[in-house]
């Protein structure tokens, strides 16, 4: 019996199209737009100026704080402009501008980092080094990842979990990169081990990544303390409550964290940019982002640089279909429409996908009919009709009440309702006002 | 027989009925409040309205503080204005302040002509919804959003939306300055502004904080950030701010110098007379825009 | 103005298969076996019957919404196609026309479109037209033709009873349960359909196929009608078992009557029963207890009808009271 979560989940088609398209690199853009603030937290502080010549991997803005993150150049190139462009939320965001040098051989040359098992640092070191080289999680969350791994006294970690799952239909940059590099996810996995002191590990994939599970079947040795978990496919099995449960049982509390129940969860494209950036200091400068969409010419995974805008990546996979009429950052549930392809990649990108009309128009908005399919499929054990009609008519208290802040936006709710009512929409709007509230209140 | 019962039925029932009007009055006269009776004098004054522009939430709950409070100097009620003020202090024998009326302004023009959408949104028809989705169908992340929140708030029918140009409109013989529309639109487009005898306003009617080019492409009518009108304003009651101009209600003296050298026309001045020199371009009040572009 | 390419909205961007077209659509193809066999039985009555309650619902809805609401007509969400039929199949087949269409017009007028439309009634609407009618009129109402041999005739009938409402009147008299079971029809032909009553009375066997039919298609779940049905064996039996000669055998109670009509497709109306799985459990139990109090010591020889209605007016302190669990809660959470 496959492991997974036992309340709500849905089954969207798969759609993984590019499962089988081995990760090649896109040529290196002309321009790259790299925002400042990529992360959850403080953005970061600009440390350069314009015309400034930079290489790839220099610091081009400092982390702002506490919760926050280093942001490093993904080419070899001039800084052009410090100026507000359009991000995927719609709204104009401070960008840094570097046109790539095309004579700067750095910017062409193929580097191979051989695997290098052997780890040299000791777990504060490791601990530094993610931190400089501006690691963040790139699930999609984006939570700078050297926070997770400060450990306050009280806490006791007695399992890391490896996040594998990647339960969005469409995306599989996940799933080529454990694929390609298994190896390196595994020393990343130990690096991890090590600076956190732990020493029993679990990696969740999906059941429909059965060549994935068997590679790793493969390479693991039981006295590595790591085994792997194949799970019964449904979504959201990969938002880290749902997977806690689904593996260790474990049930996070209400509106607490993973570190409450003893768990660690991180990203497997976190781990191999941890791995890389321990092992060879390299700095988080690209990402894998799976380019996909029914009508495309040429789906495909890229290695992408950060910063590099999403229609170079829409070029080199055949141009926009006609007919096109959504473009999403992400996936299909909880990815965000973008207005134009102007927009760059973030390290939060893990996927671009195309939508033609049939799947992109919302459907006329009926009433409600009652039927609770939304609170069968809530992971979260909410009641969104309830959610939507509080929002709506603005009773925030009940709505707080009825823990609306515990709501983790997967989207199941609104993917099911037969009336097809904008559920996540109001929650979602609810869920802002009533944090604002609750932040005035304290 | 049947007289027997009749009379039984109508003594029960005279019986059930006095025994209630007994207990009712009983527990009325037990569980008596005492309030104020000037509570409910000044709640006659007051306009009835029940809007929340004095910060209350009724006119009940108004009168109730407007007693209770012993100095009222900064308590205002927006849509009886001065008189009803006025008649409240006399009443209590307190002193009120005088506040200039004020009506609201809407401060963006971007129809549809002059500022072209480029995307579609498909979701729920409310401005802080689609505020916080994302930045507006057109390339100005600051204009209007047209999906009328402050037409819906405002409870005295003084707003309608437009459906040529996609702009609310604002009447302002009816509007009471209750302040809601300010409140429901997320993007503070609508601004409270002096009004006088024959309300004439002279404003910036944009909110775009973007550089010239940038705001001119999304929209024809924008404010560029060009400083021409802070130039020639003889009073300096115009300050630019983030590429955006503003004219301060107080200082400004209604000269209408600005108006003219705006090069994309977007200081708006109403209910002016005609100018007497020649060619000078004036706007009314419910605003069109001035080039009207064929459509596509 | 051309409408831009681009579209933006919140996500998510992909829609699971079902509307509530499709639900509808299920349930009417549901009724269909139920259909067929009253038309066996009951020949052209059975059709005008059905026809009328259909074309007048939809006709009220559609005036009503159109001009007197003066919003967009909703008929074609199904709705009011499936009150209409579920109407028919309440009725018996000599019911006079006018009738039938007063009836569709409490049912979509006052039970449905007062409160709001769809999904905003807390009665079912065929059961309240229903009921209405069977107050109303009563003679008509519980005027039954018997099943005619020949299928085309309209029945001009000798008017017989159903067969709860035959125990009820034996018993009334003093007979006891042998002698009554002689004048109803056997367990066999009650299955099939080949017994008095209205049309959606007649074949318990068509009428689960189409049950099973909702439940696999994931139209219903199961809680409703197993636990509606078990509740009535159950207490049927408890006092079968202490006297079989004043109380009918719990098989009978159930293959009679509308009980599994009710259970199948008038308690599961989505807008009508409960949110939760536990909550539906506790609202069957309710309308099998009622049922069974009404048939045995109420004077209505059928309770269905009414229990459902009852336990309707329920369902918002049941939707409260049986919240779901929080993820990351211990204990259910409180009552609102």
């Amino acid at each position: 019996m496959l492991k997974t979560f036992p309340k709500g989940g849905v089954h969207p088609h798969e759609n993984k199209l590019t499962s089988s398209k081995a990760i090649k690199k896109l040529p290196i853009p002309k321009f790259v737009y790299v925002p400042v603030s990529q992360h959850i937290g403080i953005p970061s502080t600009i440390v350069v100026e314009r015309k400034e010549k930079v290489e790839i991997g220099q610091v081009i803005a400092k982390s702002g704080g506490y919760v926050s993150s280093n942001i490093h150049s993904p080419v070899a190139g001039t800084v052009t402009k410090l100026d507000k462009i359009i991000d995927s939320s719609g709204y104009k965001k401070q960008c840094i501008v570097i046109r790539t040098d095309a004579k700067n051989s750095s910017n062409y040359k193929e580097v191979e980092f051989p695997l290098k098992e052997k780890i040299e640092l000791s777990p504060g070191e490791i601990l530094q080094q993610i931190t400089d080289c501006g690691i963040v999680g790139l699930g999609g969350a984006t939570f700078p990842s050297h926070v997770k791994l400060i450990i306050k006294e009280d806490k006791k970690i007695d399992y890391l979990i490896i996040n594998g799952v990647e339960c969005e239909p469409y995306l599989t940059a996940d799933h080529r990169l454990m694929l390609e590099k298994a190896n390196e996810i595994i020393v990343g996995i130990k690096i991890l081990m090590s600076a956190l002191h732990v020493k029993k590990v679990v990696i969740g994939i999906e059941n429909n990544k059965k060549d994935a599970v068997a590679v790793f079947k493969k390479l693991l040795d039981k006295k590595d303390g790591i085994q792997i978990a194949a799970l019964r496919v449904k979504y959201p099995q990969g938002s880290e409550k749902q997977l806690i449960k689904a593996i260790l049982k474990r049930e996070v509390p209400k509106n607490g964290l993973p570190l409450d129940v003893g768990v660690i969860v991180h990203n497997v494209g976190t781990v191999f940019a941890i791995y890389e950036a321990v092992q060879y200091n390299k700095p988080l400068v690209e990402r894998v982002v799976t380019v996909t969409g029914k009508k495309l010419k040429n789906p495909s995974n890229y290695w992408v640089k950060i910063g590099t805008p999403v229609k170079d990546l829409i070029a080199e996979v055949g141009g926009l279909p006609e007919g096109t009429r959504k473009i999403v950052n992400g996936g299909p549930m909880m990815g965000v429409a973008i207005k134009n392809t102007d927009i760059p990649v973030t390290k939060g990108t893990s996927g671009i996908l195309v939508i033609s009309e049939e799947e992109a128009s919302r459907k006329r908005v009926e009433n409600c009919i009652r039927c609770g399919e939304c609170v069968f499929v809530c992971p979260m054990g909410l009641e969104p009709f309830l959610l939507m009609n509080l929002s709506e008519k603005g009773h925030y208290d009940r709505a707080s009440i009825e823990d609306i802040t515990t709501c983790i936006e997967c989207g199941s709710c609104s993917y099911v309702c037969p009336s097809n009512r904008p559920l996540l929409d109001y929650i979602r709007f609810g869920k802002n006002i009533v944090k604002k509230l609750e932040t005035v209140k304290n | 027989m049947i007289t027997e019962s009749v009379l039984y039925s109508v003594l029960l029932l005279t019986l059930l009925g006095g025994t209630a009007a007994a207990i009712l009055y009983f527990v009325s006269k037990k569980f008596y409040v005492y309030e104020n009776p000037l509570i409910a004098e000044v709640e006659d004054i007051l306009p009835a309205a029940n809007c929340a522009g004095c910060g209350s939430p009724g006119c009940k709950a108004f009168a109730e503080k407007l007693v209770n409070t012993e100095d009222i100097s900064d308590l205002f009620c927006p849509v009886g204005g001065n008189d009803v003020m006025k008649l409240v202090a006399e009443l209590l024998g307190k002193e009120v302040a005088e506040k200039d009326p004020t009506v609201a302004v809407m401060r963006c023009q971007g129809s549809c002509d002059v500022r072209p959408k480029t995307t579609e949104y498909q979701g729920p028809k409310s401005c802080a919804i689609s505020a916080m989705i994302y930045s507006g169908e057109t390339d100005c992340q600051y204009g209007c959003l047209g999906d009328g929140d402050c037409v819906i708030a405002c409870k005295f029918d003084a707003m309608y939306m437009d459906k040529n140009t996609g702009l609310p409109v604002i009447i302002t013989d009816k509007c009471t300055s209750c302040g809601a529309c300010v409140e429901a639109c997320p993007r503070d487009i609508i601004e409270m502004r002096p009004k006088n005898k024959r309300d004439l306003k002279i404003f910036v009617s944009c909110m775009n904080e973007d550089k010239g080019g940038i705001a001119k492409r999304a929209c024809e009518v924008a404010c560029i950030g060009c400083s021409k009108c802070d130039d020639i304003c003889p009073k300096d009651a115009i300050t630019m701010v983030n590429n955006l101009a503003y004219i301060d209600p107080v200082l400004c003296t209604l000269c209408r110098k600005c108006v003219p050298v705006c090069p994309t026309h977007s200081i708006i001045e109403t209910n002016f007379p005609p100018p007497k020199v020649k060619n000078k371009k004036k706007v009314k009040e419910n605003v069109k825009p001035l080039k009207s572009k064929s459509d596509a | 103005m051309s409408i831009p390419s681009i579209i933006i909205s919140a996500s998510p961007h992909v829609h699971s298969d079902r509307t509530s077209k499709k639900i509808m659509y299920d349930v009417v193809i549901a009724l269909i076996p139920a259909f067929l066999v009253s038309l066996y039985v009951f020949g052209i009555g059975a059709l005008i019957i059905t026809s009328v309650a259909v074309i007048s619902c939809l006709l009220f809805e559609y005036l009503i919404q159109k001009y007197l609401l003066k919003t967009s007509a909703t008929i074609s969400d199904g709705s009011a196609l499936i009150t209409g039929i579920l109407l028919g199949f309440n009725l018996p087949s000599s019911l006079p026309i006018w009738m039938i269409i007063v009836g569709s017009l409490v049912a979509i007028g006052i039970a449905k479109l007062s409160f709001g439309g769809l999904g905003f009634n807390i009665f079912n609407p065929a059961l309240v037209g229903r009921v209405f009618l069977l107050i109303s009129f009563p003679v008509q109402m519980t005027m039954w033709p018997t099943p005619l041999d020949n299928q085309t005739s309209i029945s001009d009938a000798v008017t017989g009873a159903t067969p709860l409402g035959i125990i009820k009147e034996g018993l009334m008299f003093g007979d006891t349960m042998t002698k009554i079971s002689t004048k109803i029809p056997s367990i066999i032909e009650m299955l099939l359909g080949v017994t008095g009553g209205s049309l959606g009375e007649m074949s318990a066997l068509a009428l689960i196929f189409g049950g099973l039919f909702l439940i696999v298609r994931k139209v219903i779940s199961w809680h409703i009608p197993v636990v509606m049905i078990t509740t009535m064996i159950l207490i049927t039996g408890i006092f079968w078992m202490i006297d079989p000669q004043q109380y009918a055998n719990p098989l009978i109670h159930i293959l009679s009557g509308g009980a599994i009509l009710g259970a199948f497709f008038m308690a599961t109306d989505l807008v009508t029963s409960p949110m939760s799985k536990k909550g539906m459990v506790i609202f069957a139990i309710g309308i099998g207890l009622i049922t069974v109090v009404i048939r045995l010591f109420g004077s209505y020889p059928e309770g269905v009808s009414f229990a459902i209605i009852i336990m309707n007016a329920f369902v918002p302190l049941i939707n409260s009271y049986f919240k779901p669990r929080r993820f990351g809660n211990k204990i259910r959470s409180k009552i609102m």
